[in-house]
């Protein structure tokens, strides 16, 4: 099969799905798995068009249930395929969950590495969709604390399909969060990839360092433009690799504006947000001008739809954030 | 209550006191040789059970699993298996491991503390033990699919086509992950034979809590045939895996085989099977031992007492192997652990293996013992 081209703009979705489909067509022994992930594309079109293009023998629509998805796929990995399974919605990954941990995160360990994992584990995640329960959560800190996975959140177009390919190659079992309320949303595509397991700055400030992942980017990159109003100049990080965190351009950041605020919508007890602030506050603790501070999910099951937008961060809580870190 | 269903007899070729039978569709198709080699596997496999529960009860053990009571089920299956073959195993497939010719050592190496895995499943075609219950039968369906994916069977070509043996226990059968195993293999029509030894007890807990039906016919509920078969007669187990994996590697499908054994032993050293178990039934099937029925057949076919002889002294020289080797086993040491966690391992790992290693360096300066 001849390379498709790549693309140079499209959809967060869109993005996956030519990523995957680059990667598929560089190594047949690359497989995707899933619920409805055939003929119907997912239910978010993510693969939409692979299996007429690759054959259902590649793009295999698995029996229901994602315990059973996940350990076919490591004996699969054993066999020497590569794996992407898709868990259709962040809410259905606890069937899967002695799978994930016991299981995927353990095998290249207690083989003392001689049995490779390289398997990627594509989780729509998030609220912000007026969607029914167990399709809104943010189960990643789950994963996160689990020694032996590596987790990454994608936030644009370009990552999107940039990330997935870099997240098959590796020879590491991979938990791929997508923030699917920014599925539909567009952007350039360009021709080179930052390394997988680094954080970026994607908007440079002086006044406060906003460090988030996945779909909460959009949102403090939102906030970020408002409070310029205000005179403020924010500093927006992505952070791209939850597991392992890339704290360089954190800390760097930190210890030039003093002032930090993690956001996502996660609950927050032992959120991501935990974990960073602990960090940061062991290796910035004399630059910081106030405490690291947090804007998340409370911790609540995930509340019924009409309710989300009070749960979920939004520009307001973020910038009332800055507001008491730059008054402490 | 619901009336049982009522169990086939189990397949047999090999009666308790040692009879050969015969059965209309399976036939043992060795010589009495290849029946010798099958007896010194049970004599050795039992010995190596026996020597792990002496080590455990000698503290050089934090605890083993006695196969002791299975050891046909398992010689029996494992000796079916060709090379090319794929087994995954549970945690108490110690006589399959022996089959697959993992060195023994290795066994007691897991129970003893030294390590989690111990061997290369892909060269040696044996996965590692499986300690969360039933969950291995999904890796190995996955495996059978990959052979499946890459056309390795349906050819005819005995030592090219590939199948797979996944084994478990009466008490897996309640997992979801088991009946998730089921519903793939046939959905695929993947390579594999589901080999479950019905050793009557999940720790404490009866088969009848398990299964109101035979377990062998769960298997036609999810559209692959399953058997019976007398788990402690060595020939009919290899005779029913034999043709079982035959089918596998043919394309033909996975099949269920319930072997009926029993745990003789405790369910592991920390167990207490007084607390629950009538010693009655224990001594019932004391008298369809598998490997007695073995030496009866031998003995009264003229095999030698010399062989029987020489196969003792086999065993106690194994003893003694096993005994010096597990006491001179390497302690692992934490500080390697840190980069065997991912293939490409990350800076927070390597930064946390520095942390202890400077921390116990400290000790070492100060000339404190660790």
């Amino acid at each position: 099969m001849s390379a498709t081209a790549a693309p140079t703009r499209g959809s967060i979705a869109k993005a996956i799905n030519a990523g995957l489909r680059a990667a598929m067509e560089r190594d047949d022994k690359v497989l995707v798995m899933g619920e409805d992930v055939g003929a119907l594309g997912g239910v978010f079109r993510v693969t939409d068009g692979l299996q007429k293009d690759f054959g259902e023998g590649r793009v295999i629509d698995t029996p229901l249930g994602e315990s059973g998805i996940l350990g076919s796929a490591i004996g699969l990995g054993m066999r020497g395929f590569r794996p992407v399974v898709e868990i259709q919605f962040d809410g259905f990954v606890y069937p899967a969950y002695d799978q994930i941990v016991s299981q995927v995160a353990k095998l290249y360990h207690r083989s003392a590495g001689r049995v490779k994992v390289p398997m990627v584990i594509r989780i729509p995640f998030g609220g912000g969709i007026g969607a029914v329960e167990h399709h809104s959560e943010s189960p990643e800190a789950q994963f996160v604390m689990t020694a032996g996975l590596k987790v990454v959140s994608c936030a644009s177009p370009h990552d999107a399909y940039w990330m997935i390919q870099q997240a098959i190659a590796s020879d590491d079992p991979i938990v791929f969060m997508e923030p699917k309320r920014r599925y539909w949303e567009t952007g350039e595509i360009g021709d080179a990839a930052d390394p997988l397991h680094v954080s970026r700055i994607v908007r440079p400030g002086s006044s406060a360092t906003l460090l988030t992942y996945g779909p909460m980017v959009r949102t403090c990159l939102d906030a970020a433009l408002a409070a310029e109003a205000d005179g403020l100049d924010l500093e927006v990080i992505d952070l791209r690799t939850l597991s392992p965190l890339d704290l360089g351009p954190v800390l760097e950041s930190v210890r030039r504006t003093g002032r930090a605020v993690v956001v996502h919508e996660a609950s927050r007890t032992l959120g991501l947000g935990a974990e960073i602030a602990a960090r940061v506050q062991e290796e910035c603790f004399y630059s910081l001008e106030a405490p690291v501070l947090r804007v998340t999910g409370y911790d609540l099951p995930y509340p019924p739809s009409r309710a989300e937008e009070e749960f979920l961060p939004d520009l307001d809580r973020v910038l009332e954030a800055v507001d008491r870190s730059l008054a402490f | 209550m619901s009336t049982p269903v009522p169990s086939p007899p189990p397949v047999q070729l090999l009666t308790p006191d040692g009879r050969r039978t015969d059965h209309a569709d399976y036939a043992f198709a060795g010589d009495d040789e290849s029946i010798r080699a099958l007896y010194r596997d049970l004599v050795l496999v039992r010995r190596i059970d026996t020597e792990g529960t002496a080590l455990q009860r000698h503290g050089e053990l934090g605890l083993w699993a006695p196969c002791l009571g299975q050891e046909a089920a398992q010689v029996g299956s494992g000796r079916a298996l060709s090379s090319q073959d794929f087994a995954f195993p549970t945690y108490r497939e110690h006589g399959v491991a022996w089959c697959r010719g993992i060195d023994p050592v290795k066994l007691l190496g897991l129970f003893r503390g030294v390590e989690l895995g111990g061997w290369d499943p892909e060269a040696e075609r044996f996965g590692l033990y499986s300690i969360v219950i039933g969950a291995q039968t999904l890796h190995a369906v996955g495996y059978a699919m990959g052979i499946g994916l890459e056309g390795a069977v349906g050819h005819g070509v005995p030592d090219r086509d590939e199948a797979v043996l996944a084994y478990f226990g009466d008490g897996a059968t309640s997992q979801g992950d088991v009946n998730e195993a089921f519903i793939w293999a046939a959905s695929f029509q993947a390579p594999v034979v589901f080999f479950c030894q019905n050793n009557q007890w999940a720790i404490s807990v009866p088969l009848e809590r398990q299964t109101k039906v035979p377990l062998a016919q769960r298997a036609q509920g999810f559209g692959f045939p399953g058997v019976r078969v007398d788990g402690n007669d060595v020939l009919a187990v290899h005779a029913v895996t034999t043709e079982a994996l035959r089918r596998a590697r043919a394309g033909e499908g996975p099949m269920f085989v319930e072997a009926v054994t029993y745990r003789m032993g405790a369910h592991t050293t920390s167990d207490d099977p007084s607390r629950y178990r009538d010693p009655a039934q224990t001594e019932e099937w004391r008298q369809r031992d598998p490997l007695a029925r073995v030496e009866a057949y031998l003995r009264s076919t003229g095999t030698a007492e010399s062989f029987f002889a020489d196969l003792e002294h086999e065993a106690e020289q194994l003893g003694e192997h096993l005994r010096a080797a597990c006491k001179a086993l390497p302690e692992p040491d934490l500080a390697d652990l840190f980069d065997l966690v991912h293939h490409e391992t990350t800076p927070e790992l390597a930064a946390q293996r520095e942390e202890y290693r400077a921390y116990r360096a400290g000790f070492e300066t100060e000339g404190v013992a660790r």
